[in-house]
């Protein structure tokens, strides 16, 4: 990215004056080198999110953004609704409710190490991953309804998992106001095969061992000790969250014109949160995000049975769960005022620090756990939602490595065999149907992760609690 | 042979197709859009699913076109490499011939979750063929 035009107000802080018709700056949280790595088309998306009605503060951008569709990956806007504020499906992105979840197993590395080939195995047998795969549920219309509006709570009530389980996820495991009429056929004819699977791409169930504390108070309370394995599911709300973001980003870009709103670019399309529109991809929206919390916690019942297969004492308790892909209604404090926004976070993960009463209980003192994943084969963080996080991108970090390569170029570069082979010498055991699928998700084609959660620390985004290294990884 | 290629975006991908025709530049870029998944090569053309959409605006009927694939893609399973593609006004109507996806022989790379709005261009170029492109998301 060309640094003209940004003022560095910190170390990772860098700020684009609003020029033209920008109505608040744009902010890049990054050091320089990070900055200078990202493509052009992040500052120019980011400029163009600025221009819309009703934002709030800034548009913000994370040490891991990207280049993305209207909005960029590792992008994040506030909008008020009784100030015209819009609300943008590309804003969230077509993985809606993507997110992770991490389990801890209770089991020290060596008790894995021991099984870790029949655990591979296991895992990949009995998690349904990559094109063409389905889950075992095959749900009724009403039951469809059912998962839309209960999400993860759904899934328990169905056998899938603990009560004790909800208390760990976003919303207690159901978000609230979701409307499945506002889901079209499509969307739901999409999902029928697909509950219960994990997608392909740069989705993952990962076991993983604690390879460095860097809080260890945090840790501790977070349940994270050294040495010790957990499990990271990174994946969203299948076909149905997929097709809602086709459907409306489609309706949003065919009405926008009659709602007056200006677009610098179609890709940016959204309708007023205050509108018939907006308030019926807010309804489908939120049946996506309950269709990826029950999504997760199917995973979770899947890949304890297996744990507990190969090691009976396993208990894959839920650190946290939490989505990276969203449009929430949240309280901040705006200049000295308490306001209600609708916080879209594309590719970013909620922080919220301290003391948040959105955060449970056990965790509230510690601060919310972020969930950033690594690249396959590469580390992985936990972090902490910092104190006085909420004045800096509206309690939001990042959400993983962020792609430095095109998929194109990393199959020219790496072979799927070849990458398994290398990592299987290092202790990490990739599972996948697909080599193309896992040449083209090669660890070099990332950013280092380290470097993307050391910025987010710096720019006080959030703490870094612990780092995750890979053992087995099963994929799409 | 189809003419169609993949273009560069950060963390996904962008198909472009081109052709004599509009029609033949939707059919190039269907083309592509399998081939983010698999080779189109290994995809044999035994059977056929029906498309049809309707846009006022071409960008957004291209739009449709690729997103009323991905969608068959996703709910029978299928791939696809031959597509039989008349366009009139601002309809569509399509023969899109393919086969269940066979992951042995095809080996797909990829899900396709949908076409974007991102880099999404029609246009008829000044050699007088047309192009129609967009980034995919994945």
């Amino acid at each position: 990215m060309d640094l003209q035009g940004l003022r560095r107000e910190s170390e990772c802080c860098w700020v684009i004056e609003p020029t033209g018709t920008m109505r608040v700056p744009a902010i890049l949280y990054a050091d320089e080198p990070l900055l200078r790595g990202m493509d052009d088309k992040v500052r120019q998306q980011l400029c163009n999110v600025a221009t819309l009605p009703g934002i709030v503060g800034a548009a913000y951008a994370m040490p891991d953004a990207h280049w993305g569709y209207g909005f960029p990956i590792g992008g994040v806007a506030a909008f008020d609704a009784e100030r015209g504020g819009v609300v943008s499906a590309g804003g969230v992105g077509f993985d809606i409710s993507c997110g992770v979840r991490s389990l801890l197993t209770g089991c020290r590395r060596e008790e894995i190490v021991a099984v870790q080939q029949e655990l591979a195995h296991e895992l990949a047998r009995a998690i349904p991953a990559g094109v063409g795969s389905t889950g075992q549920l095959r749900l009724s219309s009403s039951e469809m309804d059912e998962m839309l509006t209960r999400g993860a709570r759904w899934a328990v009530a169905r056998g899938y998992g603990d009560v004790a389980d909800l208390d760990r996820v976003e919303e207690h495991g159901s978000i609230a106001h979701a409307k499945p009429g506002s889901v079209s056929p499509r969307a739901r004819e999409r999902q029928r095969h697909e509950m219960g699977t994990l997608g392909s791409g740069n989705h993952y169930l990962e076991v993983q061992w604690v390879a460095a504390v860097h809080d260890a108070r945090i840790a501790a309370g977070y349940g994270l000790r050294q040495g010790e394995v957990v499990v990271s599911i990174h994946c969203g709300s299948r076909g149905l969250g997929h097709q809602i973001g086709t459907d409306y980003l489609r309706d949003m870009a065919l009405q926008a014109p009659s709602f007056g709103i200006l677009l610098p670019d179609r890709e940016l399309a959204c309708a007023p949160i205050h509108s018939e529109l907006g308030q019926s991809y807010l309804g489908a929206m939120r049946a996506a995000m309950n269709c990826a919390l029950a999504n997760r916690q199917i995973l979770t019942h899947l890949c304890r049975e297996s744990f507990r297969r190969m090691l009976a004492r396993a208990e894959l308790r839920v650190l946290y769960d939490v989505s990276h892909n969203i449009c929430k209604v949240e309280e901040h404090v705006v200049q000295g005022q308490l306001r209600s926004l609708h916080v879209h976070r594309k590719g970013a993960t909620r922080a919220f620090g301290p003391g948040h009463a959105a955060v449970p209980e056990s965790l509230r003192e510690f601060g919310q756990p972020v969930l950033i994943g690594g690249s396959m084969g590469t580390a992985s963080y936990v972090l902490a939602g910092a104190a006085g996080g909420e004045m800096v991108a509206f309690s939001s970090a990042c959400h993983g490595a962020g792609r430095s390569m095109s998929r194109h170029e990393a199959t020219r570069r790496w072979h799927g065999r070849q990458l398994v082979h290398e990592l299987a010498g290092r202790g990490v055991l990739i599972r996948s149907p697909s080599m193309r699928g896992v040449a083209e998700e090669a660890p070099g084609a990332y950013k280092p992760v380290e470097e993307v959660v050391d910025a987010a620390e710096r720019a006080g985004l959030a703490r870094k609690v612990a780092r995750l290294e890979p053992m087995i990884c099963v994929k799409g | 042979m189809s003419d169609w290629q993949h273009f560069a975006h950060g963390a996904d991908i962008g198909v472009r197709g081109r052709g004599a025709t509009l029609a033949e530049a939707f059919a190039a870029a269907a083309v592509g859009l399998t081939a983010i998944v698999a080779d189109p090569l290994r995809v044999s053309p035994v059977e056929s699913v029906r498309v049809e959409c309707a846009m006022a605006d071409l960008g957004l009927l291209f739009y449709e076109w690729l997103n009323s694939l991905i969608f068959l893609m996703a709910t029978r399973r299928m791939l696809f490499s031959r597509f039989d593609v008349r366009i009139a006004g601002d309809t569509l109507e399509a023969d899109a011939w393919g086969e269940p996806v066979d992951i042995a022989r095809h080996a797909p790379a990829v899900e396709v979750k949908g076409a974007t709005l991102t880099e999404l261009a029609v246009r008829q170029e000044p050699d007088g063929r047309w192009l129609a492109q967009c980034v995919v998301d994945v």
